[in-house]
């Protein structure tokens, strides 16, 4: 019962905040200079007259009040219809789709990675608290954490793909090569910078942030009597440290979907990977409305699919909430 | 009797203390146990008896080498008659001498009770626990709870069991029994008692006089950070005239069934004690030097007291 009770309350949670989402970033966008008929006019390539351009106008409803605008924008969208995207003339859907799918490849690599070596690297930062590598990892995840994205994405760039030539220098597959002879080695390859750039500018915030639980759990009383016991330091991390500072990693590693995506889009345009990312880029810079709110409702979908992923397992890892949620 | 036999723990002139770091006056030193004397044979219980606050709990990390590491000790902690290096108590920790500590925060919340108790040893105790488990009135489904999920008196007594499942000769009981019901702490008493019968040693600390004198085959009154009195727990039910210290006499005369008068005064916390005897301030017995002067430990009527009265 209490099951369906919270199901019911975060299908109303994520369903209320994308409501949300939409109207803020519609009226947002009404408020800006940006203006799609200009950009729909350019994108037919022939001149048109300003009687041509009222009609356009009267046709699209450019006139009507913020409102009837809005509600009709999300009658379509609850319809499914995101509208087209005015720079590739093809349905937003779609776009977003195709888009996605590279992008999860990259934001799937370079999350995982972040994670596992942030947490691998929080539990030795912990482990030699205020010793020599946790000094010197401190600062590699200080100068990290403070490195933009984009300046990092240079900076690997410049290095492996310009000096040293290992690593193709953007795109997701070859220039020139068809789509049906793109090898998964030649995809790896050309995932690597972007991947690395994205995690390496993320891992730093879990590592110190695993880094101050595990020296937290060290100076509480069941590692006090798990050392009285004649339990050995690394004993003692792998029989109580890793899961009591699991769960603060996992809650982080799942929140961090915005700032995954928010560097996805540096990243993307950096490596010019046609991923979501450099999409919604290019969405901004060209005044593409219709792909630019599809994207911004799809990532804040996305950013909510993580929270609820971490609001889950916290129940899995830790009883007591579980059992909280069985009883309380 | 006691004293010719050979001591398993033996602690003279035994201070802590904690360096302190003061915006004003810089470094400063925090004594909050001093010139502490305490034997503890083989085969008997030796109850420690102090107010909250008095360094008790700290005795017991003292003994396994776990103090914070700004903490400063100074005297000597002899086990079989050899000094107690950090070597040696890294070596002994959980083998030889095993801590039963005060509350459930001691276990681990993310692991279930059968197995935290089992600890490093594994299934291989897990049949030896079980028998123990039942012993101390723990339902059998104990096994498989979280600590959250147990009581008070439950948790202590998992606590109580996870030394009972050690080979240790000496067992640092940090007040195992609040929380208990009267026939628990009992039977966690008895257990302790048949340790104590095979050999083992146990030092009991704590608060409570009553069930010290009741269980322990001698007594030490802690104040203020040192032991003032170590008395045969059959002196206490002798009455005052059969203890040594003027706060020995005053605890026993506090007690409700000895007329449940108070002592005037409090007792002095640690970076406030008094030059020369701690309780000196409260003592009606107290003189000049009693005020410059820590009293030497002196054995008399076969216990060991600190105080210059009737010396």
């Amino acid at each position: 019962m209490k099951r369906l009770q919270k199901a019911i309350f975060l299908c109303i949670r994520t369903v209320s905040l994308l409501f949300a989402v939409s109207a803020i970033s519609f009226a947002l966008i009404s408020a800006s200079p940006v203006d799609p008929v200009q950009q729909y006019i350019l994108g037919l390539g022939t001149a048109v007259s300003p009687e041509q351009r009222a009609q356009i106008e009267a046709f699209w409803g450019v006139e009507k009040p913020l409102l009837e605008r809005y509600f009709s924008w999300l009658g379509q969208l609850l319809c499914g219809n995101l509208g087209e995207s005015l720079l590739y003339r093809r349905p937003v859907a779609q776009i977003i789709g195709e888009r996605f799918r590279n992008s999860l490849a990259l934001m799937g690599c370079a999350w995982a990675l972040a994670g596992i070596v942030g947490f691998l690297l929080g539990c030795v930062m912990g482990m030699y608290r205020d010793k020599g590598p946790d000094k010197l990892l401190k600062k590699v995840c200080y100068v990290l954490s403070s490195t933009p994205a984009f300046w990092l994405g240079l900076l690997l760039l410049l290095v492996f793909s310009v000096w040293l030539g290992w690593l193709p220098v953007g795109f997701s597959a070859p220039v020139g090569a068809l789509k049906e002879e793109v090898t998964v080695w030649q995809k790896v390859r050309h995932l690597v910078l972007p991947a690395a750039t994205l995690s390496l500018t993320s891992f730093a915030n879990i590592a110190l942030h695993t880094r101050q639980k595990l020296i937290d759990v060290l100076e509480s009383d069941y590692v006090l009597f798990a050392r009285a016991r004649g339990e050995g330091e690394w004993t003692i991390l792998r029989r109580h440290g890793l899961r009591n500072i699991l769960l603060p990693a996992v809650t982080l590693q799942f929140s961090s979907f915005s700032e995954l995506f928010g560097g996805s889009v540096l990243a993307e345009t950096v490596f010019s990977y046609p991923g979501l990312g450099s999409a919604v880029s290019e969405a901004g810079l060209n005044a593409d409305v219709p792909l630019f709110l599809g994207i911004t409702l799809f990532s804040a979908l996305f950013v909510c699919a993580g929270n609820l992923a971490a609001d889950l397992l916290y129940g899995v890892i830790d009883p007591q909430m579980g059992e909280g949620e069985k009883t309380g | 009797m006691t004293e010719n036999r050979e001591s398993l723990l033996s602690i003279r002139d035994f201070g802590v203390s904690f360096q302190r770091y003061d915006s004003r006056m810089g470094q400063t030193r925090l004594q909050v146990i001093s010139n502490l004397h305490l034997t503890v044979y083989p085969g008997e219980i030796l109850a420690v008896v102090g107010s909250s606050g008095s360094g008790k709990s700290l005795l017991a990390l003292a003994i396994l080498g776990m103090l914070p590491l700004n903490a400063v000790t100074g005297g000597e902690i002899l086990y079989r008659g050899k000094e107690l290096t950090p070597e040696r108590q890294k070596q002994l920790r959980g083998k030889k001498i095993a801590l039963v500590p005060q509350s459930v925060t001691f276990l681990d919340p993310l692991m279930k009770t059968g197995k935290q108790a089992d600890g490093q040893g594994g299934t291989g105790l897990t049949q030896k626990r079980r028998d123990i488990f039942r012993r101390l009135g723990l339902p059998g489904k104990t096994e498989n709870l979280y600590p959250f999920q147990l009581s008070g008196g439950m948790a202590r007594r998992v606590l109580v069991s996870t030394a009972l499942l050690t080979e240790a000769e000496l067992i640092l009981a940090d007040e195992p029994t609040p929380g208990m019901s009267l026939e628990q702490a009992l039977e966690a008493l008895r257990m302790f008692r048949e340790m104590a019968e095979e050999g083992r040693a146990v030092l009991l600390i704590t608060h409570d006089l009553d069930l010290a004198v009741e269980f322990a085959d001698r007594v030490a009154v802690f104040y203020a950070g040192t032991t003032v009195e170590t008395a045969r727990a059959s002196d206490f039910q002798n009455g005052p005239d059969a203890l040594r210290h003027p706060y020995s006499r005053a605890l026993w005369e506090s007690l409700p069934q000895n007329g449940f008068r108070p002592v005037n005064g409090f007792q002095p916390y640690a970076g406030n004690l008094p030059g020369g005897c701690p309780y000196a301030p409260r003592c009606p017995l107290r003189t000049a030097r009693c005020e410059t002067a820590l009293p030497p430990v002196r054995t008399v009527r076969g216990g060991e007291v600190r105080c210059y009265d009737g010396a």
